[in-house]
């Protein structure tokens, strides 16, 4: 943490009452660097993580729904429409592992930005 | 019968003893309606599974899966799966910007009274059918699984009323989520259990038990039929069975993320981090217990049979009635009071969810335009409303009586959802031209498009002279989320573009991306 951290500017949880910044604070932020890089690498994760698990969902009641015949192909003691409905638990649960993983660097970009603004508020507080 | 007795009661003392402590302790707003915002990941995780896992997962999957076999598990897939849109869509952004409720994100690039007065009606609209329906499931099981008792369906129904009214209103949600979480751990290991007891049945080979499920013996129309319980289609049957499996699907994975029951619980953590790692231990909790109920719900049809649910209560005593088959009437008390247990933690969430958006958004947003006239007004008025919210339920739950077939209202509350809730949500996080007129039509759109399909629909309207309304249905699926989901877009786009530009929507779009994506200024845990 920066040393200022316990000057009286946007840096809220040390009271009950949360600090509202002001509005140029916001506008300060949005023409960082490294907000603009959070923005592209989170949306760089989360759309194709979107389309992807959208659409291995939709294959399921797609494929049971029009193809139940093809679908009740035995594979060892169960079917295949058993097992592509049992591989959805594991399907969503290595996408959200992958996103606690990916989202480490958002949580990275997150810190450097409130550390920037710090310096900033600071600045703006001694003048 | 009596042990069952014995467990409830065991269950209300200690749960009754949880809403005394938290009752001592919380004090104030952030503490009544957000739990102090110092809940951590695990404990947040567990109580969203305990908040989720409903009568419909416990009882009805179960109950499903033994009449319908594979169809049935096509909930339990997707009850998961909702929660990548929960984790990557909405979880984060909302606990960054949100305060108390859903519509705290809706309205605050807005004009906060329109958006939130719709948003607080679709809040109370959706956690009302889903009350609703867990109330006489409710009524109906315990009344049921206490026959014999002096405990009649009324009395039961009024019994859950009172208790989830006395954890709300005086525990507030710090006794909701340890209400959430007991129930959510006795509900694993109740299934756990049970999975291992079935099991054990088939000498522990899962392929002595799907070779059982492929050959389910049953009567159907006075003969005896033998059925592979593995196949698709036994329930979403041509000429529509296709499609409506696909708009279970929209409905299921689009609407969990609009629950505001489940939104709220978001709140309760001290930053987004917690809330993001609390989604990953629900899903683990969550998708764990949606797998076991292949052996729940197989195991009842196996082991139980439809022909013996049937004369013993129906569809949704599957479970109950397996825990007695495989172990005996100790265990079937137990899992009776897990049941019971589920239910009133569940409740307890959407009464809590219901009267914080109404004193919240409704009374001191939009009657009293965002002042509090005296401090701890909202949190009372939350509380009166709790009250009122409670015996509404009672009221219509004695209404409809214990054979009332309520299911449907479950389906609607996720579409209503994923139709009104979700594009709004979306929307207002992720698209800056997007507006005051944009976000009502939205809910409009999405509340009405999926009550409307829903009541001309296969659910309300037939010619067996079983439902409300003695007519071929207009609209010729149970799940309207793929024609009402879309509408809501709809809604949410048309406002949007004939409202014309709102200059303030557009520059608080920047102030919002940052507080959602930084969680710069957001709500903080309070101290003690």
């Amino acid at each position: 943490m920066a040393p200022d951290a316990k000057a009286p500017v946007a840096v809220p949880g040390k009271s009950e009452i949360p600090t509202k910044p002001s509005a140029d604070v916001w506008d300060h932020v949005a023409d960082m660097d490294e907000f603009k890089l959070l923005l592209i690498a989170k949306s760089e994760f989360v759309i194709p993580a979107v389309i992807v698990f959208v659409v291995y969902y939709f294959l399921l009641p797609i494929s049971v729904g029009y193809f139940p015949q093809f679908m009740d192909t035995r594979i060892g003691p169960v079917n295949l429409a058993y097992l592509f409905a049992l591989s959805q638990f594991f399907v969503a649960w290595l996408i959200a592992a992958l996103y606690v993983r990916g989202a480490r660097k958002f949580d990275d970009f997150g810190k450097r930005i409130s550390e920037n603004l710090e310096k900033h508020d600071a600045f703006k507080g001694g003048r | 019968m009596s042990l069952t007795l014995i467990l409830f009661l065991a269950f209300i003392a200690v749960t009754l003893g949880i809403t005394y402590w938290a009752a001592q302790r919380s004090s104030g707003a952030g503490a009544y309606f957000a739990a102090g915002r110092r809940i951590s990941a695990w404990q947040n995780g567990v109580a969203v599974a305990g908040d989720y896992m409903s009568a419909a997962s416990f009882l009805g999957i179960a109950g499903l899966i033994a009449f319908f076999g594979y169809d049935g598990f096509m909930y339990s897939v997707g009850w998961l799966v909702a929660y990548l849109t929960v984790l990557l869509v909405v979880a984060e952004p909302l606990r960054n910007a949100g305060k108390y409720t859903m519509a705290d994100v809706l309205a605050y690039r807005m004009n906060p009274r329109p958006v939130r007065a719709m948003a607080s009606i679709s809040t109370l609209t959706v956690s009302t059918f889903y009350m609703i329906a867990q109330m006489v499931g409710a009524g109906a099981l315990v009344s049921l699984l206490l026959k014999g008792t002096f405990i009649t369906f009324n009395m039961a129904v009024v019994g859950v009323g009172l208790l989830m009214i006395v954890y709300v209103v005086f525990g507030g949600m710090i006794a909701t989520t340890w209400v959430q979480i007991i129930k959510a751990i006795l509900l694993m290991s109740g299934t756990v259990l049970l999975s291992i007891l079935v099991l054990g049945k088939f000498g522990f080979s899962l392929s002595n038990f799907f070779n059982a499920v492929q050959h389910v013996t049953y009567t159907a129309n006075g003969q005896q039929v033998v059925k592979d319980f593995l196949q698709p289609g036994l329930r979403f049957k041509p000429p529509y069975g296709a499609l409506d499996l696909i708009s279970l699907g929209v409905a299921l994975i689009f609407g969990t993320a609009g629950l505001p029951h489940i939104l709220v619980r978001f709140y309760t953590v001290p930053d987004a981090k917690t809330a993001r790692y609390s989604v990953v231990w629900a899903m683990v909790l969550i998708g764990s217990f949606y797998i076991m109920t292949t052996f729940l719900g197989f195991g009842a049809a196996t082991l139980v049979g439809r022909d013996f649910i049937s004369k013993n209560g129906g569809t949704n005593m599957s479970a109950p009635l397996l825990a007695q088959a495989v172990a005996g009437n100790v265990f079937f008390a137990f899992i009776s009071a897990i049941a019971f247990a589920t239910i009133l933690a569940v409740v307890a969430g959407l009464t809590i969810s219901a009267s914080t958006s109404f004193a919240h958004d409704l009374w001191t947003n939009v009657i009293h335009k965002g002042v509090e006239r005296k401090p701890g007004e909202e949190v009372k008025v939350a509380r009166i409303t709790a009250f009122v919210v409670g015996a509404v339920a009672i009221a219509i739950a004695i209404m409809l009586g214990p054979t009332a077939n309520v299911a449907f209202l479950v389906a609607l509350a996720f579409a209503v959802a994923a139709s009104a809730n979700l594009p709004v949500i979306v929307f207002s996080i992720y698209w800056k031209r997007f507006n005051t007129a944009g976000a009502v039509w939205g809910l409009v759109f999405g509340l009405l498009g999926s009550i409307v399909l829903i009541f001309i629909g296969p659910s309300i309207m037939g010619v067996d002279g079983k439902h409300f309304i003695n007519h071929a249905p207009i609209f010729p699926l149970e799940n309207p989320g793929i024609l009402s989901v879309p509408i809501g877009f709809l809604g949410a786009i048309l406002g949007t573009l004939l409202g014309g530009r709102e200059l303030t929507a557009e520059e608080k779009f920047t102030e919002l991306q940052v507080r959602a994506n930084t969680g710069i200024g957001a709500e903080k845990a309070l101290a003690h």
